[in-house]
């Protein structure tokens, strides 16, 4: 760590550290720490998760029949893409070129944001079939599995699914706050860590997702296989699972 | 007193509302902090009033069940775990190791923030009619069927978590790379190297019980089964969560305070920690083997035997870093040139009451015996040695002993040995009978008892009320001392560390400029402390 006194105020230094390095360093290691407790945050639901598969094993299969899994996979796509221009607009930054980065940042926003629309109408799907939990028109019927635990599939979908859109809202809140400085030249080649933390926080919301689509979504292989392709039939899933 | 200093730099509420001065912060915790422990003290009161009789004649069941969750909630969530290490923590880890501030000063102060969001929750819960969960919150006492305000206090222990999470997540970046030249990691005080662990399990830990919350206030909300049994929920799957972080976070609340314990041990001694090395890294021991021992809450209810036995010889191994510190404080007391001022009178109680709090967790954690003490107020006792005779005892050592840094002025130390004497002697009076009332069977969180433990109890409230006398005489004196106590000057101790070579109070940014360090941790003389003990004590055969 160099702690030599800068004479003159390099641009983002503030006053409580010696210089920039020490600065974005501080702020990575706090972005790491920050994304590890929100690790174990998502670690309990899954937890969550697990123990109430391993209970109820056919309720989750069938439960996640109701769920669109081609809609579930272009959102992976879509924030795939997101994570792309999200890199890219880090390395504009670290290249000093705003405006690129600039651009890539509006890229990232919009994918975002069509992650979020379709997010919308798979929600609004479950409502037209009945399947929030909890609401007395709730019925599940598929597969003759008792529709009181279908509820526990349904509860946990929509805590994982909606703890991650609402750190996706979260997300473009802080990217478009960002973007709009990046357009101020605030940021210059030396100090643009708070682009590159956004983009930290960016990539672990998506890393979630790719935890989540198969979770849930792709609990039965042979529907997404369609059916003769299939990877793995009901009953070989089903005895695996026990 | 100096010139200019943090505390008159600027005037009036905005002034302190909106500081990002750690020490400003420091002090916007110890006034808030000491509010819950004196509402949660009120409440301790109701519960020891109403068992100086055996017939319940005081509350009704419904109201001491309400008396003794709300004493449980307001400590744990927001005096224990917040205490030491947003209080003096955040004062003095900045100034221990040469930064001008803490990493992130705004998510400090946000911290202190959601801190009083959390406890405001937690107030308005007990208006509201109050909680009569424990401060546990298991399901089915929590579940849909409640008819308290378990909502209310659920969000408010939720949001008082993320003040403790981001607490943590500022210290450990200060403490990596804050830093000032020569400070290296074993120059580093041993309260430091307390504080670094703390902050990994209120990291590691709290995003857990978070979520747990979260799926309770879920489970309440859409009446669907998560953790409530009747519709198909798993109530042991709550305790498993739970305890992840709730196991941990007694190590949240003790080991600052064991930080605490190790200054005080090496300055009213004069010497150099004994092994110091080892009681750095036994920090990190606790807080690693402490996560993975919280089976040792759950031996009756439902889990393996094997899995129950796996968790008692954990525990009994997570014994061993807090023996290596009790051990070594002891060895640095030993041919030390001790010397008595009230922060000292403090480590000592605290030596003694953590000895026995400890050895009666081992008790707990062994299986077999357990079934026996489950639930009764043996449990109740050792709690409260751990966290009253332990973390309490630091935390108001560590008051004593830094309130000259803090406030710049001193205050009148006979007072203090004399209100440190009272609580030793009250907390005694009141937590020794419940051993022996939980080993001969009483039961905790009944508002009845069998008659055949009435004196017990009778002590026991007797001596909370010492105890109270004995808590409130330093909010006088402490008062008395901030407008006329003798100014303090930097050292009033004669204590080593860095802290100590800065005015008190400091200024905002605490050094001018970066300085440089180049001594050991606690480095006091030994030949001067013998030379000091034998004109005291006579020739050391
Ligand atoms: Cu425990």
């Amino acid at each position: 760590m160099s702690h030599s006194h800068t004479h003159g105020h390099p641009k983002g230094l503030v006053h409580h550290f010696d210089d920039l390095k020490q600065q974005n360093e501080a702020a990575t290691l706090g972005m790491w720490g920050f994304l590890i407790t929100e690790i174990l945050f998502f670690g309990g639901l899954i937890t969550a998760y697990i123990i109430f598969r391993g209970l109820y094993p056919e309720v989750f299969l069938h439960g996640s029949h109701m769920l669109d899994w081609k809609l579930g996979g272009l959102n992976t796509l879509v924030l795939l893409c997101s994570s792309l221009t999200m890199a890219f607009a880090v390395h504009a930054s670290h290249e000093g070129k705003p405006k690129s980065a600039f651009n890539y940042l509006i890229l990232t926003i919009l994918f975002g944001s069509v992650f979020l629309v379709v997010k919308y109408f798979e929600y609004k799907a479950k409502v037209d079939h009945h399947l929030i939990p909890g609401s007395a028109s709730f019925t599940f019927t598929e597969g003759g599995v008792d529709a009181g635990r279908a509820q526990i599939f349904f509860i946990l979908y929509f805590a994982m699914t909606g703890v991650h859109a609402l750190h996706m809202i979260v997300g473009i809140g802080i990217v478009a706050w960002i973007a709009t400085k990046v357009r101020n030249n605030a940021f210059t080649k030396d100090y643009y860590s708070p682009v590159e933390m956004t983009g930290l926080y960016w990539h672990f919301v998506d890393i979630v997702w790719i935890f989540l689509y198969p979770l849930l979504y792709l609990i039965d292989l042979t529907k997404v296989g369609g059916g003769g392709h299939a990877l793995l039939d009901t009953d070989t899933l089903m005895k695996l699972l026990g | 007193m100096p010139a200019e200093h943090y505390l008159n730099v600027k005037y009036g509420l905005k002034s302190w509302l909106l500081t990002k001065d750690h020490k400003r912060i420091a002090m916007l915790y110890l006034i808030s902090v000491t509010v819950m422990f004196a509402l949660g003290g009120l409440f301790a009161g109701l519960v020891r009033l109403e068992l100086i009789t055996p017939g319940g004649d005081f509350l009704s069941a419904d109201a001491y069940n309400k008396a003794f969750s709300a004493h449980g909630i307001i400590m744990v969530f927001f005096f224990l775990i917040p205490a030491v290490p947003a209080i003096f923590g955040n004062f003095l880890i900045p100034i221990q190791i040469g930064a001008k501030d803490l990493a992130f000063p705004r998510i400090n102060l946000l911290s202190w923030y959601l801190y009083i969001i959390g406890a405001l929750l937690g107030i308005s819960a007990i208006l509201a009619g109050g909680v009569d969960t424990g401060w546990t919150f298991y399901p089915p006492y929590s579940s849909q069927y409640s008819q308290s305000h378990v909502l209310l206090a659920g969000l408010g222990a939720f949001i008082a978590g993320f003040s403790s999470i981001l607490t943590g997540l500022n210290f450990v970046v200060t403490i990596h790379k804050m830093r000032a030249p020569g400070m290296t990691w074993f120059r580093l005080p041993l309260f430091v190297w307390a504080h670094y662990a703390t902050s990994l399990i209120m990291l590691l830990g709290t995003p857990v019980v978070a979520i747990t919350i979260v799926l309770l206030v879920v489970e309440r909300l859409f009446g669907v089964g998560i953790f409530d049994p009747s519709i198909g929920g798993d109530p042991v799957l709550f305790q498993h969560l739970f305890w992840f972080y709730s196991h941990p976070a007694v190590y949240i609340m003790i080991l600052p305070a064991m930080g605490v314990q190790s200054e005080l041990v090496a300055t009213f001694s004069r010497r150099r920690v004994f092994g110091y090395s080892f009681v750095a890294f036994s920090s990190l021991a606790i807080a690693i083997i402490g996560f993975v021992v919280w089976g040792h809450h759950m031996f009756v209810s439902g889990q393996s035997m094997y899995a129950g036995l796996v968790f008692s010889i954990l525990t009994m191994l997570v014994a061993i870093p807090s023996a290596v510190k009790t051990f070594n404080w002891a060895l640095t007391m030993y041919k030390g040139s001790i010397s008595y001022e009230t922060p000292m009178i403090y480590a000592i109680g605290f030596l003694g009451l953590f000895v026995i709090g400890g050895l009666t967790g081992l008790f707990l954690g062994a299986m077999g015996l357990d079934i026996h003490l489950h639930d009764t107020y043996f449990v109740v006792a050792h709690f409260h040695y751990i966290m009253v005779g332990g973390t309490v005892m630091g935390f108001m050592g560590g008051l004593h002993y830094y309130w000259p840094k803090m406030s710049g002025r001193m205050y009148p130390d006979g007072w203090g040995r004399l209100s440190a004497m009272i609580i030793f002697v009250g907390f005694n009076l009141t937590f020794f009978p419940q051993f022996i009332a939980g080993y001969l069977g009483m039961p905790r969180r009944y508002y009845m008892y069998d008659p055949d433990f009435h004196i017990w109890n009778i002590m026991s409230t007797a001596g909370a009320t010492v105890l109270a006398i004995g808590y409130m005489m330093p909010l006088f004196y402490m008062a008395w001392s901030w407008k006329w106590g003798r100014p303090a000057g930097p050292n009033p101790w004669g204590a080593k560390g860095l802290e100590w070579t800065t005015q008190s109070p400091p200024t905002t940014f605490n050094f001018d400029e970066t300085p440089i360090w180049n001594e050991e941790a606690y480095d006091y003389d030994p030949e001067e402390a013998e030379a000091e003990y034998e004109r005291e004590f006579g020739t050391i055969n």
